[in-house]
């Protein structure tokens, strides 16, 4: 596996070591595939192999789950964030990986504005992080329209986070929930630093990237080099449009972000992002949803390209659906699309919908708006379907317990 | 009084109609929420309106405010809008 020689830059104050994960851990991990739909969630039990996924679901029929996560720091509760077509928005907790559920008692919501004033309404929660492995059951929500939380017991109640809720530049950059996406307009891609949990960003669709060096208590907006569309002010945060950011885990000071308008990377202490997706073949282009970063090498990452054209079909270029990796940072890319339709293939994949284990080869994970989960267990490869006629994907994660 | 509950919330009350109290609807709401935890933000958002799908009748007639006035003797229905495929 090729590594990067990039000597690292590391200013912020180290509270925590990297965690520094093995290619393979002592005893084979067993790997769950947790899939989040727009008619509920399902997990997939895998063998050591990853050949045999034994399904286990549907868990919440006919809810509209749109983030469905493992806690890492215990490796046994999940979080799943809920809604329906008619009730409001939740969240549900398990610790049994899905035997029993329990709502939380306190679900992310807006403070209530004063008499007079029309306040905020979340309609879903999108996003979920757990936050830094030395906190212990905290976690953060991203929901929309945006607004950032934070629960402090485990997902069992969530209270507004920081000041960007209310803020009004903030509120301005969110826009109106005309400005978003179709679905509405979302925060999203919260990360901690592991290095320091003090250290967070978060971006919103749209409304930027932004980056707290204080826990929340302030941010500053993280958009120089993104390029936003044709005619509009990129200076305006409001219109800058990340669809999704990803930290490197063997190198904290490296990000890479599929955007609106393009594939960014950034090392950090630098706050420019470079366009890498120019490098991408034109007839593809570098539109897309989901990024995935390789657990231990920092020049690796995978996308997902969409045909970005015209009326924005969000579909897999010309009909020939394609995964694309960078094994140099983006200097060059290489197609890889073994095992899928040659043609005809009209796939869509949401930004929260591709991921990848931290196995030896990676294994790689996706799912599409046309309900179909597919894997490759080597780094893209050659890939394999697991599970046809699933409901419209919106989230895959894989946990490893 | 008589609350009709619809089904997408049968999972708290375990029953299509329970009983409850309160002055108005958006006491009877309170009061549903404390015998099952949980309920009220479903169909109520954090700035006290009601949700977009859901509707509120009393006595048959459809409610808008939540802090419509009611007597003992009333029926309540909660009912589900039609909300898409």
């Amino acid at each position: 596996m090729a590594r990067t020689t990039k000597k690292k830059v590391v200013t912020r104050k180290k509270t925590a070591a990297v965690a520094k994960k093995p290619a393979r851990k002592a005893a084979t991990p067993r790997l769950v595939i947790l899939v989040a739909t727009r008619k509920g969630a399902w997990l997939f039990h895998g063998d050591a192999k990853r050949k045999i996924w034994r399904t286990d679901g549907p868990h919440f029929l006919g809810h509209i789950i749109n983030h469905l996560v493992l806690d890492p720091r215990d490796g046994r509760t999940l979080l799943a964030a809920a809604k329906t077509g008619h009730l409001g928005p939740t969240i549900f907790r398990s610790t049994d990986f899905g035997r029993t559920w329990k709502e939380a008692t306190q679900p992310p919501a807006f403070t209530k504005a004063p008499e007079g004033s029309k306040g905020r309404t979340v309609d879903h929660t999108f996003w979920l992080t757990p936050a830094h492995a030395n906190e212990p059951g905290v976690w953060y929500a991203g929901t929309s329209p945006q607004g950032l939380f934070r629960s402090a017991d485990g997902g069992i109640t969530w209270q507004p986070f920081s000041i960007i809720n209310d803020d009004p530049q903030f509120r301005a950059w969110m826009g109106s929930e005309q400005d978003g996406t179709p679905d509405g307009p979302k925060l999203h891609s919260i990360i901690v630093d592991p290095r320091d949990p003090a250290h967070l960003y978060f971006s919103m669709s749209g409304g930027g990237v932004h980056e707290s060096m204080n826990g929340g208590r302030s941010f500053t907006t993280l958009v120089k080099g993104m390029e936003v569309v044709g005619g509009f002010d990129p200076a305006n945060i409001g219109f800058h449009d990340p669809h999704c950011v990803r930290m490197c885990p063997s190198n904290p000071d490296r990000l890479y972000q599929q955007n609106h308008c393009g594939i960014y990377r950034i090392d950090r202490p630098s706050n420019e992002w470079t366009r890498i997706g120019k490098n991408m073949p034109k007839r593809v282009g570098d539109i897309g949803f989901p990024m995935v970063v390789h657990p231990r090498d920092d020049n690796t990452v995978w996308v997902f390209p969409m045909d970005g054209q015209s009326v924005w079909p969000r579909t897999s270029p010309e009909g020939k659906p394609a995964a694309y990796v960078t094994r140099d940072g983006g200097k060059r890319w290489q197609r890889l699309d073994a095992g899928f339709p040659e043609s005809q293939g009209w796939w869509t994949v949401k930004r929260q919908s591709m991921t990848a284990d931290t196995q030896d080869a990676v294994g790689l994970y996706f799912g599409t708006t046309s309900g179909e989960l597919w894997m490759s267990r080597d780094e893209g490869e050659r890939w394999t379907c697991i599970a046809r006629h699933l409901p419209e994907i919106y989230s895959v994660e894989v946990a490893e317990v | 009084m008589k609350v009709l509950i619809p089904s997408s919330l049968l999972s708290y009350t375990k029953a299509p109609e329970v009983d409850a109290s309160g002055a108005t609807l958006a006491g009877l709401l309170a009061d549903l929420d404390r015998r099952y935890p949980g309920l009220r933000f479903r169909v109520i958002d954090e700035q006290d309106r009601m949700r977009g799908q859901m509707r509120f009748f009393v006595n048959g007639e459809q409610v808008f405010d939540i802090n419509h006035p009611l007597q003992p003797t009333d029926a309540v229905y909660l009912v589900q809008a039609l909300s898409g495929g």
